[in-house]
């Protein structure tokens, strides 16, 4: 059955995160990009939401709610929608709990989910971006080999969110021997690995102030217990496209919020005798800036729907909402930014964080997952 | 929870109206090439909606609300190769789904709905003068004891051949503009009424175009829909604003149209190309796709976009929700698919793509009217614009 109407809870979490949003992540984004560091009382704020421990199971500790792909496209749109930056600092673990829920043995699920279902934030990062120009994930250069009932992993990883404190990473691999991305494997990589080197990176255009690390994994030994699944593995493309969506979930909110700080300002500010909003050309900017805002949330929420009923539809709804939100979120934040002139160029106002911003949830695979 | 999945019995329908769709593909040029005939109710051996009707019967309520599925079931029908007649058998109005019915049905009082709601209605609004801008239009309107006088000219109207009778906008008071506008239901009998010529078109050739004369045109005085001859002072006429909200069903119905055109012209595409051995892989990222490739998928993602506007625009309306908005959302998406995607189509097929040997051309054809009627793509931004800016019509203009 076709239907928009969220849940009843969907709709209260969605309504108290944009408050939230609004009121608390929104007034010092700018204050925490230009700092470049993520307060710690940010993720302890977000994580008093219990948004990450509300899914895991109650054997694990957790609220034994459902692991909903939709309920997590509607939080990171709302919280998207104050600040993207500290949306992904307080989301980013979740890419590692919903992928061991979705996947993890009962072994992995219980030695690893209750530390999440605590009331201290736990950090923890999927590491999938590599450093190569035109990075694919089914053609990715991180190797998996088996070695007797273990595993040797070699590669490296890049621009993984939380990786400064994470205390394990979620590293994608591939069997070097396999095609495309049922040759892909996750591992559960503790930090104090032999063999495992994180250092910070070096800073990035966008979501900015989230801590990124670059994980180097020089002949990494690891027990068969630590591939994902065990010996059945992952959906490796589901856990990419819940990644690709979480991204696009939060471009949707950031998205809206360009819009409609663009909306006022376009009243306010007069040109030859006139507000610009009264012109065509900046009136049917916003017209459509309007039109994709809802638009790209009705992908998403496809999407993300279908990744949570598993339908074999899944992959291709993501292709198109990641392309869609891809085309459409850039243009957006540009366009909002122009609207601003001179002033939106200017880092006092935010037009210019959420350019950087929309460009680097765009072209990242997902630091945040559905 | 929001869910985007069909259940098996709406998803059988929608393969049904497509496999009745392609089985009268012979058909197609047919009408092409008859445009100055009224078509007959059903050309030899042509399948129609009537195959797919009883399946309604076995939607449960649980399923789609049912604007909603009719607008997925509008995409499935304009997108395949041939025609399927007989769907406004389908539509809560029966027999009578002209535009014109829906006014009557919107701004009409109970007695008019009971009088005139078998007739076929088509709309008469535009002028020679007057297309998006409605409030500039010049036909009059004269109370003459107890006929109304009609005088002026009007062109574009859908149906206007084949109906019973029109919905025509006129003033009964100039001065007062948009205020003065009221819609008056006439008869194609009505002494005055001309019928002056069927237009020739790039597309829709089945459906016949109408211009229209009225000199002199008596008709009797409760002709007027709703009944309300007085002209409000300093705002719009409540007769108006009943006539706009009509399009507020419409304008979604309109758009799921164009977006079929796209939806046929890029299954046509996928088709053909995949021939040609050139598929798009789910799988693949974007860095690994060739140009086609990323081609298809953008054109499926916007085709997709526009899909859900208008099934969000009508699931608004099925659920009582107000959808003025997002029916200009949809209108402006499928508006815009309606062109750019069948003429991708062609770009990516090449010359062949031009020939009568093939379909595809005729999608962006009949496809285009989209953008334009109900409406243009430009009317639905400044509707919107307002909209969000909070301006009234005579602020953004």
């Amino acid at each position: 059955m076709i239907t928009f109407a969220l849940s009843e809870e969907q709709t209260m979490i969605r309504e108290s995160l944009q408050g939230f949003a609004a009121e608390v992540l929104a007034p010092r984004a700018r204050a925490i990009d230009e700092a470049g560091e993520m307060p710690a009382e940010v993720i302890q704020a977000g994580w008093d939401f219990g948004l990450i421990a509300a899914s895991i199971p109650e054997a694990y500790g957790g609220g034994g709610g459902d692991r909903s792909c939709m309920t997590n496209a509607v939080v990171l749109e709302a919280l998207g929608g104050g600040c993207a930056s500290q949306a992904v600092a307080i989301m980013a673990p979740g890419q590692f709990v919903s992928a061991l829920i979705d996947f993890g043995t009962e072994e992995q699920k219980a030695e690893h989910l209750p530390r999440f279902a605590g009331p201290t934030p736990v950090a923890a990062g999927l590491a999938l971006q590599e450093s190569q120009f035109g990075f694919a994930a089914e053609a990715q250069r991180t190797t998996a080999t088996r070695k007797g009932n273990g595993w040797v992993l070699n590669g490296e990883k890049r621009l993984i969110p939380l990786g400064d404190q994470a205390d394990h990473f979620l590293v994608l691999a591939r069997d070097p021997d396999g095609d495309g991305l049922g040759a892909v494997s996750a591992f559960i990589v503790p930090r104090d690995a032999a063999g495992l080197t994180v250092t910070a990176e070096s800073g990035s255009q966008g979501l900015k102030p989230v801590p990124k690390a670059r994980i180097t994994l020089n002949a990494v030994e690891l027990p068969g217990s630590a591939r994902l699944g065990g010996d059945a593995g992952i959906d490796a493309g589901r856990l990419v496209n819940q990644a690709r969506i979480g991204a696009a979930a939060v471009a949707v909110g950031l998205c809206r919020q360009a819009t409609d700080y663009a909306l006022p300002y376009a009243k306010e500010r007069v040109a030859f005798g006139e507000p610009i909003g009264k012109k065509q050309s900046i009136a049917f900017m916003l017209a459509d800036m309007h039109i994709e805002c809802e638009t790209m949330r009705w992908m998403v929420w496809k999407a993300a729907s279908l990744l949570e009923h598993n339908d074999p539809g899944a992959a291709r709804a993501s292709v198109l909402a990641q392309d869609y939100v891809r085309r459409k979120a850039i243009k957006i934040a540009d366009d909002a930014l122009q609207i601003f002139g001179g002033h939106g160029f200017i880092r006092d106002l935010p037009l210019e964080m959420w350019l950087r911003n929309a460009r680097t949830l765009t072209v990242l695979d997902g630091p945040v997952s559905v | 929870m929001a869910d985007f999945r069909l259940s098996a019995i709406d998803q059988q329908i929608l393969d049904k109206v497509i496999e009745v769709g392609n089985s009268t593909t012979a058909h197609t040029r047919y009408y092409e090439d008859h445009e100055h005939e009224t078509p007959p109710a059903r050309l030899e051996g042509e399948r129609g909606f009537e195959e797919v009707f009883p399946l309604f019967g076995q939607r449960q309520p649980d399923d789609t609300p049912m604007m909603t599925f009719m607008m997925a079931v509008s995409i499935a029908r304009g997108s395949t190769s041939g025609v399927v007649r007989g769907l406004g058998l389908a539509m809560p109005s029966g027999r009578a789904s002209g535009l014109g019915n829906a006014a009557l049905q919107s701004a009409g009082t109970a007695e008019q709905k009971t009088k005139w709601g078998n007739l076929f209605l088509s709309m008469s609004i535009t002028e020679p003068g007057a297309g998006s801008d409605t409030k500039a239009i010049q036909t009059t309107a004269r109370l003459d004891g107890e006929e109304w006088v009609l005088n002026g000219d009007k062109i574009f109207v859908t149906d206007g051949v084949k109906c019973d009778g029109a919905i025509v906008w006129a003033t009964i008071d100039k001065s007062a503009g948009r205020a003065g506008i009221k819609s008056f239901l006439v008869l194609r009998d009505a002494p005055g009424f001309e019928l002056v010529r069927q237009e020739k078109k790039l597309g829709i050739r089945a459906s016949d175009t109408a211009a229209y004369a009225f000199r002199d045109c008596r008709i009797p005085r409760d002709s007027l829909l709703g009944g309300d001859e007085t002209v409000p002072k300093g705002g719009g006429s409540a007769s108006y604003k009943g006539v706009m909200k009509t399009f507020n069903m419409t304008r979604p119905a309109v758009a799921s149209g164009g977006v079929a055109k796209a939806k046929g012209a890029l299954e046509f595409a996928k088709a053909a190309l995949a021939e040609e051995g050139v598929t798009v892989d789910w799988d693949k990222s974007f860095n690994q796709r060739s140009a086609v490739e990323q081609k298809l998928i953008e054109m499926e993602a916007d085709t997709e976009a526009a899909t859900l506007s208008v099934l969000h625009a009508a699931w608004l309306s099925d659920t009582r929700q107000p959808n003025n908005l997002e029916s200009s959302v949809c209108k402006a998406k499928g508006g815009e698919v309606c062109r750019t995607i069948p003429q991708a189509a062609m770009e990516l097929l090449g010359g062949m793509s031009v020939s009568h040997d093939h379909l595809v051309e005729k999608y962006l054809r009949d496809g285009r009217i989209s953008d334009i009627y109900e409406g243009t793509g430009q009317i639905q931004r400044l509707i919107i614009a307002r909209e969000i800016l909070g301006y009234s019509s005579e602020e953004l203009t």
